[in-house]
């Protein structure tokens, strides 16, 4: 498979504009503890922004899992106050998250409910059960061992960063090489017609939610370690971030079609607007604002390039 | 003169779909439109309908000049098309669909639900659909979307009716229905052009026949004045050697069986019938007899509520389409277009699609093994595209068949399923489907061919199995299998009348 940017480029060119633009006009941007801080902010995005792009190009779509994030913290948290030795979190992590993602993805391959539907439910139904179990308590009091695994919070740090990335290159180089991911977007372009092909759709479903359940789980771990408490509202609006950032990457809501590269840069793009207002000392009310932008022209570019690529070929 | 197409030029992409061509179409007159596919057809019935805006020549209705023509103007005017795919809502009544555009410019005034009935029941009747006005779209079969189609454009007061393949997913008697109302709408003075791949149906309906190549326009004849190897030369530019080649293959081992076969949800009734390898069985039969539902229960896409299939002697149980490409079986459904190829797919990505396992080691997929044989295949097919990592979505209907059976090729299934497997297609790809179909009965497959063109199942099956209502009414071996005789068993014998309804 060759590396299909094509529909990429919009974002990578914008990507690349600012930060050319930020290193002339405000240079302190790339110094380490910001770039640190940057990359810390935006690992659970990204984790949660790659599952997401698996669902979208299968043409689902998963809101719940801001709400599958906040429950999978408070579960890290309960179970490291308990004493579970940090080399086992991740081990809970995932199980919470493929739990969570197994719900869904069974209500949508096999009871044959839409997926904005089912995930609408399970986000209210997890929040509203995350407020009558904890009354609203963030999870206090945890061992030293918590906050940044006990290490130095230098060490800590770096694991966070360099875990989440070769979480996300392996993803990547699965995206392009297992067969398996063949099937996800055979059957995000046309279910019936994977189905006809003899692949088993309905398990290619419900694997993809629980991918992104599994990677919600670890994105809320490597999330909840970075504090010293655990909050009980966490995750709020991160399905629309992750969301923003699939389509920002270049990946078509409709399905189908998709680069989890594009995803990355999405990330990095939609997640640097931010931290460079400030450095640019312009209001930080302008973020949301202009984020909106980007996306409005993502989708923009997208209309107007597939407005073209209607041409038959008559050879 | 009714409608004149004069020098019409197009061009997209610099690629040329027209150059400088012209047609005549009389009031009271069935003018006949083939070509190959890619030859023009299309962009020029999008021409005279005013969805595409031609780069010269011009449109003429009554000696008028159509000056800039778009779709409203166009049905404005009394120009309308009705396509292959019936272009129907299918969540509104048949009486709404009938009242869409047809209502003047009055989209805020209250809807008089009573005149709309009235007016849809009267068009129904006119052409003697008996399809209520109630009727869900949806709900209608192919036939009947077909005729609301046909009461919308008598709605229009359409002086000009092009059809687009109206009958290309009709049975026999449907079209036999749709010719009869073609000829009172020719008695009335609506001028028809008419396009079909189906040249029987033309010679029996046209009057006059032009013929496209590449975008020229080759000639227009008298229909009476020409035979079929005339037109197919004009069309094609060169003598067909043989359109129906049929190889002599020596049937080996029954492959498959099915055994008293029923399907509740379908009503497919006792089905016992057994294919050899390189056999080809043609099943022949009205739209609605049983055909496909059949070929879905054999694939697992419906479930066989009794009796039993074997696959080599040894019984078989398919529940899922999954379980049947692991039997051994492979299924071309009928529509090609939605779920036969997948379009936003490559053709190397469409071609191994059902070979992932066989391609993969330790579920990674080995990339070069992919190519070379997504290569080897579309070669052997004489796929025409520019590459391999052309789009289906990019290919010509004929080239879009040809990966859906290239799909097939690769995994060598025991038993191969072909539901209409040339509709929509042109003549020359059809007879590359023809020889390809050949060519894997040689290789020990079981086919079961289904089709509505009877001078197919007659030229390609070695066996010609009948269906009707559900049940398998007969099966003639090759040498006694008559049009009439099929025909007489299609129909159900004492059953001539006009059957909407599936």
């Amino acid at each position: 498979m060759k590396l299909q940017l094509r529909r990429t480029w919009p974002a990578l060119i914008a990507l690349g504009a600012l930060y050319i633009y930020l290193a002339f006009a405000v240079p302190k941007f790339y110094a380490a503890d910001n770039l640190r801080d940057l990359a810390l902010a935006n690992v659970a995005v990204l984790l949660i922004a790659t599952g997401m792009t698996l669902v979208i190009v299968l043409g689902q779509i998963d809101i719940s899992v801001g709400a599958a994030f906040a429950i999978c913290s408070i579960i890290c948290g309960t179970f490291a106050k308990m004493g579970l030795p940090p080399i086992l979190w991740p081990l809970v992590a995932v199980a919470a998250g493929g739990l969570l993602g197994a719900t869904n993805g069974t209500l949508v391959s096999f009871v044959k409910a839409p997926s904005i539907v089912v995930t609408l439910a399970t986000m209210v139904a997890w929040r509203e059960a995350l407020r009558w179990i904890t009354n609203g308590a963030w999870i206090e009091g945890l061992p030293n061992t918590f906050q940044w695994f006990g290490l130095r919070q230098r060490t800590g740090e770096a694991v966070i960063v360099v875990s989440a990335l070769l979480l996300f290159s392996f993803l990547w180089w699965t995206s392009r090489n297992l067969a398996a991911v063949r099937a996800i977007y055979a059957t995000g372009s046309d279910a019936e017609a994977a189905r006809l092909a003899g692949l088993p759709t309905k398990q290619v479903v419900l694997w993809v939610f629980v991918v992104m359940g599994v990677l919600t789980g670890i994105a809320a771990l490597l999330n909840a370690v970075r504090f010293s408490d655990v909050p009980a509202n966490s995750g709020v609006n991160l399905e629309l971030k992750a969301i923003a950032a699939v389509v920002v990457g270049g990946t078509p809501i409709t399905g189908g079609r998709g680069e989890l590269v594009g995803t990355l840069i999405g990330v990095m793009l939609l997640g640097s607007i931010g931290p460079a207002l400030i450095f640019l000392g312009v209001s930080p009310y302008w973020e949301k604002a202009i984020q909106g932008g980007i996306i409005l022209t993502a989708v923009l570019v997208d209309a107007i390039g597939s407005w073209r690529g209607g041409r038959v070929e008559f050879a | 003169m009714l409608l004149e197409a004069n020098g019409i030029q197009k061009s997209y992409d610099g690629v040329k779909a027209l150059t400088s061509v012209s047609l005549e179409l009389r009031a009271g007159e069935v003018h006949a439109l083939v070509g190959e596919n890619g030859a023009g057809k299309s962009t020029l019935i999008k021409v005279l309908t005013g969805a595409v805006k031609p780069d010269g020549g011009e449109v003429r209705l009554h000696d008028q000049r159509i000056e800039h023509n778009n779709p409203a103007k166009a049905h404005e005017l009394g120009i309308s098309a009705i396509y292959q795919q019936p272009a129907l809502f299918p969540d509104l009544s048949a009486a709404e669909n009938i009242a869409i555009g047809n209502d003047g410019n009055k989209l805020w005034q209250r809807v008089n639900w009573q005149t709309r009935t009235a007016q849809a029941t009267r068009m129904l009747q006119q052409i003697g659909a008996r399809i209520s006005p109630d009727a869900l779209v949806s709900s209608l079969s192919m036939p009947e979307q077909q005729l609301v189609e046909i009461a919308k454009a008598l709605a229009a007061n359409a002086s000009v009716l092009i059809m687009d393949e109206p009958t290309s997913s009709l049975g026999h008697e449907d079209t036999r229905n749709l010719l009869r109302i073609v000829r009172e709408l020719r008695a009335r003075g609506t001028g028809i052009l008419y396009i079909s791949h189906r040249l029987e149906e033309l010679f029996e309906i046209a009057d006059r026949v032009t013929v496209l190549r590449d975008g020229n326009n080759v000639g227009t004849h008298q229909m009476a004045g020409v035979t079929s190897r005339e037109l197919i030369r004009m069309m094609v530019g060169r003598e067909l050697e043989t359109l129906y080649p049929k190889l002599e293959i020596k049937p080996g081992e029954v492959v498959l069986e099915l055994r008293s076969v029923c399907c509740k949800q379908s009503r497919v009734k006792n089905v016992n019938l057994a294919i050899r390898s390189g056999e080809i069985v043609g099943l022949a039969g009205l739209v609605g007899s049983g055909r496909t539902q059949l070929a879905d229960a054999l694939f697992g896409l419906a479930t066989i509520s009794q009796g039993s299939v074997y696959i080599d002697g040894m019984p078989a149980e398919i529940r899922s389409p999954k379980d049947a490409v692991k039997a051994g079986l492979a299924y071309v459904p009928e529509d090609r277009r939605r779920h036969a190829v997948i379009l936003e797919m490559p053709i190397r990505s469409n071609v191994t699609l059902a070979s992932l396992d066989r391609l993969s080691k330790n579920g990674m997929l080995q990339k070069r093994a992919e190519r070379d044989v997504a290569q080897e295949v579309t070669g052997r097919l004489q796929l025409k595209a520019t590459s391999i990592e052309t789009l289906a979505k990019n290919l010509s209907g004929g080239n879009q068949q040809k990966v859906a059976l290239a799909r097939w090729l690769i995994t060598k299934p025991k038993v191969l399923i072909l539901d209409e497997p040339t509709q929509g297609i042109d003549v020359h790809a059809k007879s590359e489907i023809y020889h390809l179909i050949g060519t894997l009965a040689e290789t020990g497959m079981a086919i079961l061919l289904i089709s509505s063109e009877m001078s197919e199942i007659l030229a390609l099956s070695d066996r010609v199995a009948v269906m009707s209502k559900g049940e398998l009414v007969g099966i003639f071996d090759r040498k006694d299998a008559s049009p009439n005789e099929i025909l007489r068993l299609a129909l159900g014998q004492n059953d001539t009348r006009f059957r909407g309804r599936n």
